[in-house]
C-alpha cells in the first residue's frame, strides 16, 4: 500500500473530518492566542476564548466529538507534569516534602470542608457535600503552571508553594477516586482500569509495582536505550522515543488505576539527572504546548453557556463565591506558613479556580448518583468559569496587588530560587577545549550548563563525574530548555564553524542578553564570526604558539620578562590586525595594503621594544626618572 | 627554628629583581658576585615569574628556609621594580608574615641591595631628589618592621651609570664580602 492510496478519492473522505477539525482548532489558536498575549493575558485565556468561539455557543464549528478531543488533550497535562518532573531533581523534591504535605494537605482538607459545608447549606446531602468539596478543592495544574511559567514566577516562593499544592492535589486524586464510589453506595464506579475486578489489596500491590517499575526503568533502562537511539543521530527518532516514553508511562499508570500525570511526573524526576534531560525537554515541549492548547480550547468549547443564560445570577454567584472561598483559605494558609505578603497574594489568587481533575470527579459523582444532574451541571460550569477568570486574577495580582506590597517583599526577604538551577553560563561543546573553559569557571564557583552532541563523549564525561547534557544546540528549543533565557554567557567551543555560526545567529535573535564567546581554529574562521558580530573570538592556536615562542626564546637566553613582553606585544598587535582585516578582506586591494601595513607596524613595534630591552647603558637614565 | 645566637651558618637568600638585566652592568656584576658566595641562594624573580604570576607557597617556603633575605634591585621611581611590590602583596600574607599567627618572618634579617642612577649627592635635603635614600625607603623599612624582621642598613651603589668597569668590580667585591658577613652572622641592625 503506497502513499497514493492514502490520498485516493475514497480515503480522502475518511480523513476529511480530521483535517477539518485540525483546521478549525489550529486557526482558532493561531488567531486568538497572539491577541490574548498582546493584551497581556497570557496564552491560556486566548485558548479558552478560541474554544468558546468555535464551540456550540459560538460559531458551532465543531462536530460531536469534543469530549473525545478533550480526553486526548488531557494528555497535554501528563506531558506537562513529565516536563515539570524533569526540572526537579530528586533532592529538590525531597526538600519540598514539607510544603507538599503541609501546605497541600491543609489546602485540600480545609477547602473541602468549607466548600462542602456551603454545599450542604445549599441543599446537598452530606455525601454530596463531601464529593463537591473534594471536587472543588482541586485547582488547575495546567493553567497555573503554564501561567506562572510564562510570567517567570515558577521559581519564586509563590510559584514553588503553588506547585507544592498542585502536586499534593494530584496525589490526592488517587484516594479521592477510590472514595467517591463508596459515598454513592455503589462499587461499580470504582472499577478503574482493567484491574477493576481485582481485590483492593492486590490493586495496591500492582500500583506500587508500577511505580517501582517506572523508577527502576527510568534509572536503569531508559538511559541506555536513549543513548543507543542518540547514537543513530536521527533527530526524529529521538523525538519518537521521547513520546513513546511518556505515552508508555501514562498507559501503564492508567492500567493500574493511578494518575497518569503523577506517573509521568515521577518518571520526569527520575530522569532529571540524566544527560538527555535537555534533549527530552526540547523534544516534548512543542507537543506539550499544542496539547495543552487543545485542552484549553476544549474546556472553552465545553462551557455550557446555555445553562449560564438560564440562571446567570446563581452561576455567577457560585463561581465568584467559589473563588473567594478558595482564595481566602489559601490566603490563611499562606499566612500560617509565613509567606511574604506579595507571595501570599500570588499564591492565593493563582490557585483560586477549579481544576481539570474536577471535571473527572464530577463525572464520577454523577455516575454514582452522589448528587443530581442539576448540581453537577452547576459545579461543572463553576469550574469552567473560574478557570476562565483565572487569567484576570493573575492580572489583578500583577498590576494591582504586587505593586502595592512590593516594598514589603524586601523587608521580609525570603530566600528564592530553590527550583532554579539554570546557570548563568552555557558551555556548548565539551571536548578538549570546552571542558577547560568549564572547569576553570567551576574552580571560582561559576557553575555551567554543559551541552555536547557527541553521545559517546557525553557518556564518558558523565562516567568521570561531569554534569554534561546531550543535545544539538543548533535547535532553539534545546537552547530554551538549557536555560538560554536566563544565561549571561554562552561559550561556544565547537570544532565546526558552520554550527557555531548557526548557534550564534539563534542566540543573537532569541537571547540578545547573552554575551557570546566563540572558539575558532584560525584567521579565516575568525573573520566569519567577526562578520557575524561576535566580539569575543578566540583562535585556538594563538596562545599555544605564543607560549611556545616564549619558551623557545628563553632557552636561547632571552630574559623571561623580555620574551613574555614580545609575545604579548605580538598578540595585541595581531588581535587588532585580524579585526581590521576582517573589515576590508572582501576588497582585495584594501586587504593587501592593510596586510602590508600591518606587517610593517608589527616590525616597528617589536624592534623598538627590542632596542629598549637590549640597551646596555640605558639603565642609569631610567633609574634617574 | 631561628637560632638567636648569631654565630655561624646563617642561610642567606638573595632575591634579584631586574626586568631587563642586560640593561644594567652593575646589577649583572652584583648578581655574579652573589652567585660566587658559598652558602647564598640566589633567585631571579623576573625569570621565575616573567608573567607576574607568583607562586606564593613556593616563595614562602624558600623564605622560611633562610635566615637573611636580601632584596637586590635597581631604584625605580624611588622604590622597587613592580614585581617586587607584587611579591610583597602576594607573599607577605596575613597569618603568615603578620597579623594573628603571622610569625614566619619574626627574627629574620632583611636587607636591600639597591643601585641608584643618581650619585649620592643628588639625594638628601635641598638636593635634586629632595630626600635621603633611607627616607625614600621608609615603606620598605616599615614592611620589615611589621613582619617582625630586623631591618639592616641597605647596601647602596650610587651613580651606577657612570661607574667604570674597575669601579664596578670593586663594588661587586664589597657586595660579596657583605653577603659573606651576613652568612657569618655579622652586621648590625639599622640604628643599633
Amino acid at each position: 500500500m503506497g502513499m497514493v492510496n492514502l490520498w485516493g478519492p475514497d480515503k480522502i473522505m475518511h480523513h476529511e473530518h480530521f483535517f477539518h477539525a485540525a483546521l478549525v482548532y489550529l486557526a482558532a489558536a493561531v488567531i486568538s492566542v497572539p491577541l490574548a498575549k498582546r493584551l497581556g493575558l497570557g496564552s491560556v485565556p486566548g485558548y479558552l476564548l478560541a474554544g468558546i468561539l468555535i464551540g456550540p455557543f459560538g460559531m458551532g464549528l465543531l462536530g460531536e466529538d469534543t469530549a473525545e478531543v478533550m480526553g486526548f488533550a488531557e494528555f497535554g497535562v501528563v506531558m506537562m507534569l513529565f516536563l515539570v518532573g524533569l526540572e526537579l531533581e530528586p533532592k529538590l523534591l525531597w526538600r519540598m516534602r514539607a510544603p507538599i504535605f503541609g501546605l497541600g494537605g491543609m489546602q485540600v482538607v480545609v477547602t473541602a470542608v468549607v466548600v462542602g459545608a456551603v454545599g450542604m447549606m445549599m441543599g446537598l446531602s452530606w455525601q454530596g457535600g463531601v464529593a463537591a468539596g473534594l471536587t472543588l478543592a482541586m485547582s488547575s495544574t495546567a493553567i497555573v503552571l503554564q501561567t506562572l511559567g510564562e510570567k517567570g514566577q515558577m521559581n519564586g516562593a509563590a510559584g514553588r508553594n503553588a506547585f507544592a499544592v498542585l502536586l499534593f492535589q494530584d496525589l490526592a486524586v488517587i484516594p479521592i477516586l477510590a472514595l467517591l464510589p463508596l459515598l454513592g453506595g455503589s462499587v461499580e464506579g470504582a472499577e478503574v482500569g482493567v484491574l477493576g475486578g481485582l481485590p483492593v489489596w492486590l490493586r495496591g500491590v500492582m500500583g506500587l509495582g508500577a511505580v517501582a517499575a517506572v523508577v527502576a526503568g527510568g534509572r536503569y533502562l531508559v538511559q541506555p536505550v536513549l543513548r543507543w537511539i542518540a547514537q543513530s543521530e536521527l533527530r526524529e527518532l529521538f523525538t519518537a522515543a521521547s513520546l513513546l516514553l511518556v505515552i508508555g508511562i501514562a498507559l501503564l499508570m492508567h492500567v493500574v488505576g493511578l494518575s497518569p500525570a503523577l506517573g509521568a511526573f515521577l518518571a520526569g524526576v527520575v530522569l532529571a539527572e540524566s544527560e538527555y534531560r535537555h534533549e527530552l525537554e526540547a523534544d516534548l515541549a512543542p507537543f506539550k504546548g499544542l496539547l495543552l492548547g487543545l485542552f484549553f480550547i476544549s474546556v472553552g468549547s465545553a462551557m455550557d453557556l446555555g445553562a449560564l443564560g438560564a440562571r446567570p445570577w446563581v452561576i455567577a454567584g457560585i463561581t465568584v463565591g467559589l473563588m473567594v472561598l478558595k482564595a481566602g483559605v489559601l490566603w490563611g494558609i499562606g499566612g500560617r506558613f509565613g509567606m511574604a505578603t506579595a507571595d501570599r497574594s500570588t499564591f492565593a489568587l493563582s490557585l483560586a479556580q477549579g481544576g481539570e481533575f474536577g471535571f473527572v470527579l464530577v463525572a464520577m459523582a454523577l455516575q454514582g448518583r452522589i448528587f443530581g444532574e442539576e448540581a453537577g451541571e452547576v459545579i461543572q460550569l463553576g469550574i469552567a468559569l473560574s478557570m476562565a477568570l483565572t487569567p484576570l486574577l493573575f492580572l489583578f495580582d500583577e498590576r494591582v496587588v504586587r505593586p502595592r506590597v512590593s516594598g514589603k517583599v524586601e523587608e521580609e526577604g525570603r530566600e528564592a530560587d530553590v527550583i532554579d538551577e539554570k546557570h548563568a553560563v552555557l558551555v556548548i561543546g565539551y571536548g578538549r577545549f570546552g571542558h577547560i573553559v568549564g572547569r576553570v569557571m567551576e574552580t571560582v564557583g561559576i557553575p555551567c550548563t554543559v551541552l555536547d552532541s557527541d553521545s559517546e563523549q557525553v557518556e564518558l564525561l558523565r562516567k568521570i563525574g561531569f554534569k554534561v547534557h546531550y543535545g544539538d544546540a543548533t535547535r532553539l528549543e534545546l537552547l530554551h530548555a538549557a536555560g538560554a533565557g536566563h544565561a549571561k554567557l554562552a561559550v561556544l567551543t565547537l570544532a565546526s564553524v558552520e554550527k557555531s555560526l548557526e548557534i550564534v545567529r539563534l542566540l543573537q535573535r532569541h537571547f540578545p542578553q547573552v554575551r557570546i564567546l566563540v572558539r575558532v581554529r584560525g584567521r579565516l574562521e575568525a573573520y566569519e564570526l567577526l562578520d557575524a558580530g561576535v566580539e569575543d573570538v578566540f583562535r585556538e592556536t594563538l596562545d599555544a604558539s605564543l607560549e611556545m615562542a616564549v619558551a623557545g626564546m628563553r632557552h636561547l637566553g632571552v630574559p623571561g620578562h623580555t620574551a613574555v613582553r614580545a609575545a604579548r606585544q605580538f598578540r595585541r598587535h595581531d588581535e587588532g590586525a585580524v579585526r581590521r582585516m576582517a573589515a576590508v578582506r572582501h576588497d582585495r586591494t584594501a586587504y593587501l595594503s592593510e596586510a602590508r601595513r600591518s606587517v610593517k607596524v608589527l616590525e616597528e613595534v617589536l624592534r623598538s621594544d627590542a632596542v629598549r630591552e637590549g640597551r646596555d647603558d640605558g639603565w642609569s637614565e631610567r633609574s634617574e626618572k | 627554628m631561628m637560632n638567636n645566637d648569631r654565630t655561624k651558618g646563617m642561610r642567606v637568600l638573595v632575591l634579584h629583581a631586574h626586568p631587563a638585566p642586560r640593561r644594567s652592568r652593575v646589577n649583572a656584576a652584583l648578581l655574579a658576585a652573589a652567585r660566587g658566595v658559598e652558602g647564598v641562594t640566589v633567585r631571579e624573580l623576573y625569570e621565575e615569574y616573567p608573567d607576574f604570576f607568583i607562586d606564593v607557597k613556593a616563595e614562602q617556603e624558600v623564605v622560611a628556609a633562610h635566615d637573611v633575605v636580601v632584596m637586590q634591585h635597581p631604584f625605580y621611581w624611588y622604590s622597587t621594580p613592580a614585581l617586587v611590590k607584587e611579591w610583597f602583596d602576594e607573599v607577605l600574607t596575613s597569618g603568615w608574615a603578620y597579623g594573628e599567627g603571622g610569625t614566619a618572618l619574626r627574627g629574620k634579617r632583611w636587607m636591600h641591595a639597591v643601585s641608584t642612577g643618581g650619585a649620592a649627592e643628588s639625594y638628601g635635603p635641598g638636593s635634586e631628589h629632595g630626600f635621603t635614600v633611607r627616607e625614600l625607603m621608609a615603606p620598605l623599612e616599615a614592611t620589615a618592621r611589621l613582619c617582625g624582621m630586623e631591618y639592616l642598613e641597605p647596601f647602596l651603589v650610587q651613580g651606577a651609570g657612570r661607574l667604570s668597569g674597575a669601579e664596578i668590580a670593586e663594588w661587586a667585591g664589597r657586595y660579596a664580602a657583605r653577603l659573606a658577613g651576613l652568612r657569618d652572622g655579622d652586621g648590625e641592625p639599622l640604628g643599633a
